[in-house]
Parts: C-alpha cells; sequence; structure tokens
C-alpha cells in the first residue's frame, strides 16, 4: 500500500477491532502492511491472525530475528505471515503481512508461536542458536546450525568474525538408544539454562 | 609379501598393484557444496572421469579408495567426514577439491574449517572455485602419478 | 555332451578367477584394523541403538507361504507338458491335488496371515 496511510490497512483495522488492547503500530512498508507488536500481546495477536474469519494467516513464512547493534532496542523478531487466498480454501483474499516484536539487550526473550503456527519450531531454534533469543514455551530449544556444544551466538554483532579454533573431530562410535535421548535432554535444559541468565554468553 | 627377497618378482608385483591400484580408484560421494557440481560434471559423458578408471562413485565408503571432498566443511561436518574416512578399508586418498576445502576459500569465518587437512590427511589439492572439470581430471592424473610412486606395504 | 563341458569350463574358469582375485587381495592387500574402521557405517553419526531388534512375523509367515505355493507351481509344470498322455485321470489327479492346496490357502487367509494392516 503505497499510497494512503499505512495505518488504514484492513488487516490493521480488523486486528485493531478484534484485540483492542493490543498496542498495534504500523510501520512504513512499501510490500505488505506492517506493525509492531508487544511481546505481551504477541500470542493473542498470532492466534487472532490465524483464526479470525476475515485474514486466516495460516502460513508462517519466516520468523527472522534482527540485532540492530549499537540501535536501541537491540534486537527483533520478525513474523511474516500469508494468507494463501480463496484457491487453497481460506475464506479471505491472498495477502501477506509482517509484524514484529522489538527486544532490549538484557531482555532478549519472546513467546514462542509454535502452539499456533508448528512450522516455527525450527525458525526459532535456528534464531536462539545465532542470537541468543530464547522462546519461552519452546518445546525443544536447542542448537540447530552450530555444533551441539558451541558456545556462543554468532550472527550477534559483537561476535568475532574469524575464530582461529580447533576442528573438534571426534564422535562417539556406538550410542545406545538412552544416551542418545539423555544427549537431547541434556542439550535441551543447557539451552534453557544458557538462556536464562541475562545476557547470553559471547 | 615383504619377505621374498627377489628384486624382480617384488618389482614386478608391486608395478603390477600400482597399475591395478590406479587404474581403478572409486570416489566416495562427498560433494558438500558447489564444487560437487563440477564434480558430478565431471563424471558425466563431456569430461567422462570413467575413462580414467573412477567407474562409479561409491555411494559406502567400505567399497572405494578415494575420497573428493568437494565443497566447504563446516566445523558440524568435521567429525562425520572424520568417520567416513576411518571407514575407508586401505589403501585410500584424498583429494581436496576447490578453495574451500583446501584452505577455508572465500569464508574466513567460524562456520567452516580453514582447511580440510585439520581433519584428514591429503594427497593432491585442486585449487578453484570450483574447479573445473578439467582441473579436477588433472587432479586424478596426478593422484594416479603419485601413487605409481607408492612403496607396496604389507 | 559337448557343449555341456564347454560351460563347465567357462563355470569353472568364472570361479577361479573370483576366488584368485579374493586369494591375492588377502596376500597383497594392506591389513590395518582399527575400532573406527570397524564400526558399523551411519553415514558418518554415531550409531543409535542396536541393530537386533524385534523384527514382525508377518515376513516369516508369508515367505512360508511363498515357498508351499511355489512348489506347487513347479509341480504343475511337469504335469502340463505331460498333459496329453495323462489324460482324464491326471487332470483328476491334478485337480485333487489343487483343491487340498487351496484348502489350506483359504484356512491361511482366514486366519489373517495376509492382512498387513494391524
Amino acid at each position: 500500500m503505497s499510497t494512503g496511510s499505512i495505518d488504514t490497512s484492513p488487516v490493521l483495522d480488523t486486528l485493531r477491532a478484534a484485540v483492542p488492547d493490543a498496542a498495534i503500530d504500523g510501520l512504513p512498508s512499501i510490500d505488505m502492511p506492517t506493525f509492531v507488536v508487544g511481546r505481551e500481546h504477541l500470542l493473542e495477536v498470532c492466534r487472532t491472525l490465524r483464526d479470525h474469519p476475515a485474514l486466516q494467516f495460516a502460513f508462517l513464512a519466516d520468523v527472522i530475528g534482527v540485532d540492530r547493534l549499537p540501535a536501541e532496542p537491540r534486537f527483533e523478531v520478525v513474523y511474516h505471515a500469508a494468507c494463501l487466498g480463496p484457491a487453497s480454501g481460506a475464506g479471505a483474499p491472498a495477502r501477506r503481512v509482517r509484524f514484529k516484536v522489538q527486544l532490549a539487550a538484557d531482555d532478549g526473550w519472546v513467546p514462542s508461536v509454535v502452539g499456533i503456527w508448528p512450522t516455527a519450531n525450527w525458525l526459532e531454534r535456528e534464531i536462539f542458536d545465532l542470537l541468543g533469543l530464547v522462546f519461552d514455551g519452546h518445546p525443544d530449544l536447542r542448537r540447530v546450525l552450530m555444533p551441539d556444544d558451541w558456545q556462543g551466538h554468532p550472527l550477534r554483532k559483537d561476535y568475532p568474525v574469524q575464530i582461529r579454533k580447533d576442528t573438534a573431530t571426534w564422535s562417539p562410535l556406538q550410542v545406545s538408544v538412552e544416551e542418545f535421548a539423555e544427549n537431547m535432554r541434556r542439550r535441551r535444559e543447557e539451552a534453557t539454562r544458557q538462556a536464562q541468565s541475562p545476557h547470553g554468553d559471547a | 609379501m615383504a619377505e621374498l627377497e627377489i628384486p624382480v618378482l617384488t618389482t614386478t608385483v608391486e608395478k603390477m598393484v600400482q597399475w591395478a591400484r590406479r587404474s581403478a580408484i572409486w570416489p566416495v560421494t562427498f560433494g558438500l557444496a558447489c564444487c560437487a557440481i563440477e564434480m558430478m560434471a565431471m563424471s558425466c559423458s563431456r569430461y567422462d572421469i570413467a575413462r580414467f578408471g573412477a567407474e562409479v562413485f561409491r555411494g559406502s565408503p567400505r567399497q572405494s579408495d578415494l575420497m573428493i571432498i568437494a565443497g566447504r566443511l563446516s566445523r558440524k561436518m568435521a567429525p562425520v567426514l572424520r568417520r567416513v574416512y576411518d571407514q575407508m578399508p586401505e589403501p585410500k586418498w584424498v583429494i581436496s577439491m576447490g578453495a574451500c576445502a583446501s584452505c577455508g576459500g572465500v569464508f574466513d569465518n567460524y562456520a567452516i574449517v580453514q582447511g580440510v587437512e585439520q581433519v584428514v590427511p591429503i594427497d593432491v589439492y585442486v585449487p578453484g572455485c570450483p574447479p573445473r572439470p578439467e582441473s579436477l581430471i588433472y587432479g586424478i592424473v596426478q593422484l594416479q602419478r603419485k601413487i605409481d610412486q607408492q612403496r607396496m606395504s604389507a | 555332451m559337448d557343449g555341456y563341458l564347454t560351460i563347465l569350463i567357462l563355470i569353472g574358469l568364472g570361479a577361479a578367477f573370483s576366488a584368485g582375485n579374493v586369494v591375492l587381495s588377502q596376500f597383497l592387500g594392506p591389513k590395518k584394523p582399527t575400532p573406527e574402521k570397524a564400526a558399523a557405517y551411519e553415514c558418518g553419526m554415531p550409531a543409535v541403538g542396536d541393530a537386533r531388534e524385534r523384527q514382525s512375523i508377518k515376513f516369516y509367515l508369508v515367505a512360508m507361504i511363498f515357498l508351499l505355493f511355489d512348489i506347487e507351481i513347479a509341480f504343475l509344470y511337469p504335469w502340463a507338458l505331460a498333459f496329453r498322455d495323462l489324460g482324464m485321470v491326471g487332470l483328476l489327479q491334478v485337480v485333487t491335488f489343487l483343491a487340498l492346496l487351496t484348502t489350506g490357502y483359504v484356512y491361511v487367509w482366514r486366519k489373517g496371515v495376509f492382512d498387513w494392516g494391524s
């Protein structure tokens, strides 16, 4: 919507009518309605976006994390949702929406939307792995791209680009099923413990 | 056969073994990134590596002689590479294909191993980004020349 | 008998070549066993769990039934070749044979051997 005010987009109006106490601030954009939402209303807004008959954004396209050091607030989590239109059985027209949650540097947690869009599982794991933002309520918050025992979150702006480190090449020959489940459980717990410290270890 | 003292017989047998080894080097599929595309091109009809003996790319390391590490090796993949290399039976050789496998290439960062030689011993380095199929064929021919000079150890 | 001798020589040469190569590689091949080399191949990842799991009994039952009916078909071939000479008596005998085996087949069917849904 390049002409007119972004605030009067039908998506934003419907959302404001459905969730009146969430402060939906429209942002300027050239391709799709974009707004900022507070962390405390995120789940309610997401559920409305998915279930409201006029919205029906049943498809979560991507979840992205942004590190804006030295700007404040430091972190942003950006969600892209899409309605696939009447051709796919939805009762609403085909369109996309973008919304973001802004987080301060020492307050990097966000409720997980896995319960609403299951595809967010690995997307949020990737953000946790590379930026250190914790997703509250995620069933399986572990590293996904870096090795399981990596320290630090590489895509933060204060993480060094070049690492001079020995490459670990050992892996066990045979693991029993119990050991495997135990390793997964331990990685999950380490992730949540690491995340609960106010600053992720760099 | 090291107990045989007859030098002529040993030399002849050695030459035969060297010829047999260099004429049928079967690679194991270890294409990691873009260099794998050039490796596939090399194995297809235009550049045809089969005429040099690398008839098939074996899926299992147990049936292969050569590992062509084609592409970027990430730190997470390094134990996998080491394990697959360990599971290849002797005699085995390794070709490091491309810049990323040889030295980290353009990716000098946290994720990429800066040179696969930190993980496995390498026989031939083939530079390029990606190396043309003819370059990789030249690398395999150089490896064949190296095999010709290898003593046979029992 | 001349043709058979040729085939026998061919079989012998093939077997000798295969066996000779295996024996030769035992002598000339390097032997460097390591625990990593002997580990189970799991595409480079550590193998999780034992491969000795309980398999379903259905595979065994289907194999047994297949074997029985394969032998039945093997008996039908010579009967078909000598069909004219055996006449009506032979036909009745074969029909009895097939009827007995079909009874067994129906029994197995009703017992649920072919039911792979559960």
